[in-house]
């Protein structure tokens, strides 16, 4: 088969070329750029963690940038994924046919029952320790979201909190814009940490200025984006497939007439 | 073969595996599954590209990481910590990386939920299926 073939091929060139770029330069010491990050990061910011010094303040832009690709991100799948209003199309939100999911076991429902606290105490102790060990806001929002979705799991018709959940979400990011503010207002560049907020003593939870307040509303932020999505995604996903094996039946029936309905098309267009 | 070879070899084989599966299968799922290893494969080579042999993680907890004795009175030091800039791997990737995974958790979902429609829509998701846009 030739499209194989040429995929063969494609994919050789690929790794040939991936490897001669790859192994021309290798670094044996940190760059300029790097060097500086390392040698005064501590000085300068007094987190631990100098990646975090990195992507929270050095590269502070960025990673508002990356809230918002992420929260972008999150709109579109709600919009593609999005919950027919009632009366219209299918008939019944609730009751959801076929293709809804048998209800979770024994198992399942009391793990969850057991573990969501725990879960989301040590993602709020991942986020607010961002400065100090490895981790951070979107490490840590992720694990509150997947608390979220071993209890959407445990049971598929709990309603989340959406009003507080999107109030959560829009607050946060509201704050990191304002925090971002406040250091151009005290320091002259937005997102500094300098003078805004007492950097206090190196590797202790209260310290490193502005770093953990940002990551703090970064977690809550993803946490609650993340939240929504797995939300949106299983409850979209679940009509979805209500809708695929709704009322017509076994699923030939439908590839059938979808096949009669391209050659129509296809007719009528030449 | 050195550390810093075998990370490359993997996050090459990975790439591959991740190309070759969002080239060749039909299956939607598989598809979007073979980004995802794809992506995953970009992720260990961004952050292979800031690795530096026999260093630590770039995170500064131990004193011993600050030339001065006691961490508190070195930090206030500028020059007490030249010692820790040779004792840890670049953190400029990593940081990078954080923000790529994120990115492809968000670019992921939205093909996810692409795939979901298609499905409610077509009621397949053999590739091969969708010919609307072919021409």
């Amino acid at each position: 088969m030739i499209g194989r073939a040429v995929t063969v091929v494609l994919l050789l060139c690929v790794a040939v070329l991936f490897w001669y770029l790859a192994t021309v330069g290798t670094q044996t010491e940190l760059g300029s750029v790097s060097g500086h990050y390392v040698e005064r990061g501590v000085v300068e910011n007094r987190g631990s963690n100098l990646v975090t010094s990195v992507v929270v303040n050095y590269r502070g832009l960025d990673t508002l940038g990356e809230v918002t690709v992420l929260f972008l991100s999150v709109a579109g799948v709600a919009f593609v994924l999005r919950r027919r209003r009632r009366g219209e199309g299918d008939a019944g939100g609730t009751d959801r046919g076929p293709g809804a999911a048998a209800p979770a076991s024994e198992l399942v429902q009391t793990g969850a029952r057991l573990l969501v606290g725990p879960m989301i105490l040590y993602g709020v102790y991942i986020f607010v320790h961002g400065h100090l060990t490895p981790g951070g806001g979107f490490q840590g929002g992720a694990v509150v979201a997947s608390a979220v979705l071993l209890l959407l799991l445990a049971d598929r018709k709990r309603e989340l909190p959406h009003g507080l959940m999107s109030w959560v979400e829009s607050l946060s990011g509201f704050g990191f814009v304002v925090v971002g503010l406040l250091g151009l207002a005290v320091a002259g560049s937005f997102l500094a940490n300098r003078g805004v907020l007492p950097l206090g003593t190196w590797n202790r939870l209260f310290s490193a200025g502005l770093i953990p307040v940002i990551y703090v509303l970064i977690g809550l932020k993803v946490g609650s984006e993340l939240a929504a999505l797995l939300d949106v995604m299983m409850r979209g996903g679940e009509q979805a497939a209500a809708v695929s094996h709704g009322d017509a039946g076994a699923s030939t029936v439908r590839h059938e007439s979808r096949v009669d309905r391209e050659s129509r098309e296809r007719g009528g267009s030449r | 073969m050195t550390q810093g070879t075998l990370y490359l070899a993997s996050a090459l084989i990975l790439i591959l595996i991740g190309l070759a599966c969002a080239l060749m299968r039909r299956n939607l799922l598989r598809m979007v599954l073979g980004f995802a290893i794809m992506d995953t494969g970009v992720h260990l080579l961004i952050a292979t590209a800031g690795f530096l042999p026999g260093r630590t993680a770039p995170i500064i907890d131990d004193p011993s990481l600050l030339a001065g004795a006691g961490g508190r009175t070195a930090a206030a030091d500028p020059s007490a910590l030249l010692v820790a800039a040779e004792r840890v791997v670049d953190p400029v990737p990593q940081a990078l990386v954080l923000t790529a995974i994120v990115i492809g958790v968000g670019v992921t979902a939205l093909m996810l939920a692409y795939v979901v429609r298609l499905f409610a829509r077509e009621g397949t998701l053999d590739v091969s299926a969708f010919r609307r846009l072919k021409w």
